[in-house]
């Protein structure tokens, strides 16, 4: 006789949130939506280094040293661990204003704007802090219904504010935000090193090989050399570049998206209040500060309100890779322009795809 | 005497008048203060004093918890050597904190606040972007704390939309 389970769906918070998020392993995995560029990054770094493992390393760990293929594999781990943790972390997603609390603002703002003279348009909403002895302008999100912290920025592809916004990385298939910049970084410079290393080594395998039996032979033998040599010769202008570009930015204590819209740049404006003015503490603070914990609390479980038990079904709650789509969002609201500033690897340092949104967003 | 109160027991029994949201204070830069301005609805229901040295106490604890210095970055070196894999089992110095936090915050609420008709939101609950205070009714006189015995109206916790601002 068999017992019928019945077992109760629990839902947790990540299936409710706002944005245009896709989760997976119940919760514990966010990125963008759009995965596509992401797999075509995997599926780069992992056929090249297959090829590279398969064939150069065989030869070249006899010919010249074993070491070649551990620093390989070492670099290779290190890059992939660095890219899966940019791709699949919380990049500092503010979570959207209760309704309580969103009442509260626009009342505030009424208040305030309530001195305004009739016949006037209504200011923007823009609150006016002091940071170290500057003036920096707090800007009020429409969709999130907040006031963002400083540095903080809406990204129109995943529709979530995002703290400290660097900027939206396809290749990633995630934002670049204050909780997964480190990591992007480490990705970038390792995955750098590694093109570089297997560039090398490629060339250092053919010139050895040729010698022996001849360059068209040698490329005859082994014609995934040629795809490796192509691979890494396009990623060194892009990767490379954009790694030089990131130190930059990680020397001054920049974002990208700063350092587009010019925000620290030109005679009339402040400087960057959040440089510590010493490249190396910049460094530290960026790559080695405390890292805050996610706030989104994806896995918290909803309290029960009607979900009850439903017909036994198996592994219901066990971590399952599908995506999951959570519910689709408002429509952003036409007065506010959201940055959007995806990074083309192509050219170092990147220009951003889409300037007319750029400068509609102006300083409202 | 201070009564430790039951709070799932105030939510229950006590009806939410309005709540108040102390905000982000940023004239430090990014990291996480609260203003310690007193607001105005608190006025009749807390003592300006204790409600300070609380937010100060709070400002403490997240400038603890963000700080720079050679621990942090201590920590953030072995956690780059390790490729990161030593989040899995080792917690992070902001996320100690965070649970100091929630347990102080706790604290206040049995002691302090809950007997005046109050209760304190832990901020990682709202995003860190603010301290949301509830008001409670007081049914019955205003210096003691009594829940208010449950009329019709029942509860409405942080749920349900409260009666916006006043």
């Amino acid at each position: 006789m068999s017992v019928m389970v019945v077992r109760k769906k629990v839902t947790r918070k990540w299936e409710k949130l706002p944005g245009r998020n896709t989760f997976c392993c119940d919760g514990r995995v966010m990125m963008a939506r759009q995965k596509g560029i992401f797999y075509l990054t995997l599926f780069l770094i992992l056929g090249t280094c297959t090829l590279f493992f398969a064939f150069e390393c065989r030869y070249l760990a006899v010919q010249l040293s074993p070491a070649i293929p551990v620093f390989a594999a070492m670099l290779f781990l290190f890059s992939m661990a660095t890219l899966l943790r940019t791709s699949f972390s919380d990049p500092g997603v503010i979570p959207r204003a209760l309704p309580d609390e969103a009442a509260f603002i626009e009342m505030e703002i009424e208040a305030t704007n309530g001195a305004v003279p009739q016949g006037q348009r209504p200011p923007p909403r823009i609150k006016n802090f002091q940071i170290n002895n500057q003036i920096v302008k707090l800007k009020y999100c429409y969709t999130c219904k907040i006031f963002r912290p400083p540095r903080a920025s809406h990204c129109s592809i995943c529709d979530n504010c995002v703290e400290r916004f660097d900027h939206h990385c396809p290749w990633v298939g995630n934002c670049v935000g204050k909780r997964n910049y480190r990591y992007f970084y480490l990705f970038i410079l390792s995955l750098s090193l590694l093109t570089i290393y297997v560039f090398a080594f490629n060339i250092v395998y053919v010139a050895l090989k040729s010698l022996k039996i001849g360059f068209l032979e040698t490329l005859k033998e082994t014609p995934g050399t040629v795809l490796e040599v192509l691979i890494c010769f396009f990623t060194l202008w892009s990767v490379v570049g954009l790694t030089g570009f990131h130190t930059f930015l990680v020397a001054l204590n920049q974002t990208t998206n700063e350092d587009i819209k010019g925000s620290w740049t030109g005679k009339n404006r402040i400087q960057n209040p959040y440089s510590h003015g010493n490249i190396v503490k910049n460094c530290c603070e960026v790559l080695c500060g405390p890292l805050p914990p996610s706030v989104l609390d994806r896995r918290g479980i909803l309290p029960l309100e009607e979900s009850g038990s439903r017909p036994p079904s198996t592994q219901e709650t066990s971590s399952s890779l599908l995506p999951h789509s959570p519910v689709p969002t408002e429509q952003l609201n036409s007065n506010e322009m959201p940055e959007d500033t995806s990074t083309p690897e192509e050219m170092p340092p990147p220009e951003p795809p889409e300037p007319p949104q750029e400068a509609a967003e102006a300083e409202k | 005497k201070n009564q430790v109160h039951n709070l799932q027991e105030l939510r229950r029994s006590a009806s939410l008048a309005t709540k108040v949201f102390i905000q982000r204070d940023y004239s430090d830069g990014t990291i996480c203060q609260f203003q310690t301005k007193f607001p105005p609805e608190l006025d009749s229901r807390i003592e300006r004093q204790l409600f300070e040295e609380t937010v100060k106490t709070l400002n403490g604890f997240y400038a603890e918890a963000e700080k720079i210095g050679g621990s942090s970055y201590l920590e953030g070196c072995l956690a780059c050597a390790t490729a990161y894999f030593i989040f899995l089992c080792m917690e992070t110095h902001y996320e100690k904190v965070l649970k100091k936090i929630s347990r102080y915050i706790q604290e206040q609420n049995e002691k302090i606040f809950a007997p005046r008709g109050l209760l304190l939101t832990d901020p990682v609950e709202r995003g860190m972007r603010v301290i949301e205070i509830s008001i409670y009714e007081d049914r019955c006189s205003s210096g003691s704390s009594s829940s208010g015995s449950s009329s019709g109206s029942g509860s409405s916790s942080a749920g349900g939309g409260g009666a916006g601002a006043r």
